[in-house]
């Protein structure tokens, strides 16, 4: 049986802790909205996502597509602390020699569902695998992709979000990571977008983790969901 | 005779039936033949709507899981309009699939150049491992829909054609000699078979019969050749494809590159014809009625 990790006593805070200073001691170097990304990947990791390095081939696992590739240092800490691979890959990040690139590749890094660096891949991907799970019956596997709001300028990412929500794929969620960063923005707000097409759809504070695993975890029968995540603008 | 995109439908719904790890992905083209499968297999026949990013990316994100997607639309859409996706969501991420097309490069002349595409096989040339089967006949395009089902997780491109050769040939593993000769060799791929015999018609060529080219049967253009040239001298090859011309050509040279060769590549040209009207007006157009087929290859091979 699956076990959903995030419900033991929390040792989030200290794994966080921990997990940072292991990428500090490898010399890895997260920015501000990276670093958002490995806290915010954490709380999935530790609390929503149930998947693990045992898990990582079981059918029914349930699955995190990174869709924004680029800068994936935060997301390789994260496999690393977890177990995925060993500690001792960061410090090659990007070196030809090793399987850490600047865009993760599903085929060289273990616990990482899809190769990711081109925009507006992840969602419509994310589609196939709840599409496939659902004919599979495995029900009890969940779907998270993670994209940007300027990722949400690819036109891939409209068609899966109005099938999406026609299709009612509940095991579907979409993480937006909004920094703003968008060119044109996004007026009338990223959310009613989902709305519109059907989909649960949430915004929160995405520096407040209680927030954050508030939003994740919100019911959402029959229909995907969106959490909208906001954070410091890329250019504030 | 059933065409063959019939064809596709019938067997497709059959083996849905019987393999569960089967599942059809659809953008609205041909969704209403397959509407009785989707009723018996709703979870398994999936139609995303006119959305061809949406259409491949959910074939592989079924991959994915461990099924095995067929995918399906015109060519000018399947191939062309979401190559990206073709080129990342199943080669990059190491994913199989089969991808159906139907439309060509002239199957609805009068549906003009946006529903043509004869730039498939040469886009998927940029890319590795993906087997191309283009049958000339429906009983071709079945066995070949099957082998291609059955391929474990491998990427299988089938081009289907509104255009067919009167009679089947035996297909499924390489080229087949057709005829024999010692003037050159004329490899004739899928729908185009019928006019090649017809143009070499009292020409001692040797015709093989190509309804797979990728992988490119090397081995038996090699053998074919050895046949026509004996020791020595050169080989004359010409290549009568029904996509754009001397797609091919650098496969011939491959196979061929320890020997002296000339190859002429005949085929659908770049320049849009710009007319509606039939197939046949079409293939007369494109210098591909047995007339300007054996006026093109007589002429080559005489120089």
């Amino acid at each position: 049986m699956l076990v959903r990790l995030g419900f033991f006593p929390s040792p989030t805070a200290h794994e966080n802790n921990t997990a940072h200073q292991r990428v500090a001691a490898h010399g890895f170097r997260a920015g501000v909205d990276h670093r958002w990304g490995l806290t915010s990947s954490l709380v999935e990791y530790d609390r929503v996502l149930r998947v693990s390095p045992e898990l990582r081939e079981a059918p029914g696992r349930d699955r995190f597509l990174l869709s924004k590739g680029h800068g994936p240092m935060a997301y390789y800490a994260v496999l690393a602390a977890k177990g995925f691979f060993p500690e001792e890959w960061l410090s090659g990040f990007g070196a030809y020699e090793s399987p850490l690139g600047h865009h993760p590749d599903r085929v060289l890094v273990p616990g990482v569902e899809i190769g990711s660096g081109s925009l507006g891949h992840g969602l419509p991907l994310g589609v196939g695998t709840a599409l496939g799970l659902r004919a599979q019956g495995r029900d009890e596997a969940r779907v998270w992709v993670l994209i940007g709001d300027a990722e949400l300028d690819e036109g891939s990412n409209h068609e899966a979000i109005a099938y999406a929500g026609a299709a009612g794929l509940g095991a579907l969620h979409a993480v937006v990571v909004d920094n703003a960063s968008a060119t044109h923005g996004w007026r009338g707000g990223i959310a009613s977008r989902f709305e519109a097409a059907g989909w649960s759809a949430t915004t929160v504070d995405g520096h407040d983790h209680e927030a954050l695993h508030e939003a994740f975890t919100a019911p959402h029968p029959g229909r995907p969901h969106a959490v909208v995540a906001r954070v410091t603008p890329k250019n504030a | 005779m059933d065409t063959m995109r019939e064809r596709f439908t019938s067997i497709l719904s059959g083996l849905l039936d019987t393999d569960p790890r089967l599942a059809l992905v659809l953008a609205d083209i041909g969704a209403a033949g397959f509407e009785e499968a989707r009723l018996a297999h709703p979870d398994r026949v999936i139609n995303v709507g006119i959305r061809e990013q949406l259409l491949i990316g959910a074939g592989a994100g079924l991959a994915l899981t461990g099924m095995r997607p067929v995918v399906h639309t015109f060519a000018s859409f399947l191939v062309e309009r979401a190559f990206e996706q073709v080129k990342l969501d199943f080669g990059h991420q190491g994913l199989g699939g089969v991808l159906v097309s139907a439309g060509g490069s002239y199957d609805w002349p009068a549906g003009g150049h946006t529903h043509m595409s004869p730039g498939d096989i040469a886009l998927l040339d940029t890319l590795d491992g993906w087997t191309v089967h283009v049958p000339g006949h429906p009983d071709e395009a079945e066995t070949l829909l099957r082998q291609a089902v059955a391929a474990g997780d491998d990427r299988v491109y089938v081009r289907l054609s509104a255009h067919s050769n009167a009679t089947a040939r035996p297909v499924g593993h390489g080229f087949r000699t057709v005829r024999e000769g010692r003037a050159g060799v004329v490899v004739a791929v899928g729908p185009m078979l019928d006019n090649v015999l017809a143009a070499v018609e009292g020409l001692g060529v040797t015709v093989l019969y190509a309804a797979t080219v990728r992988p490119f049967d090397g081995a038996s253009l090699r053998a074919a050749v050895g046949e026509v040239t004996g020791t020595g001298g050169g080989a004359d090859v010409v290549l009568v494809e029904p996509y754009l011309a001397g797609t091919s050509g650098a496969a011939v040279n491959d196979a061929l590159a320890d020997l002296p060769h000339r190859v002429l590549g005949l085929g659908i040209g770049r320049r849009e014809l710009r007319r509606y009207g039939s197939i046949e007006e079409h293939l007369a157009g494109q210098g591909l009625d047995p007339r300007s087929l054996g006026e093109r290859i007589v002429s080559f091979l005489k120089r």
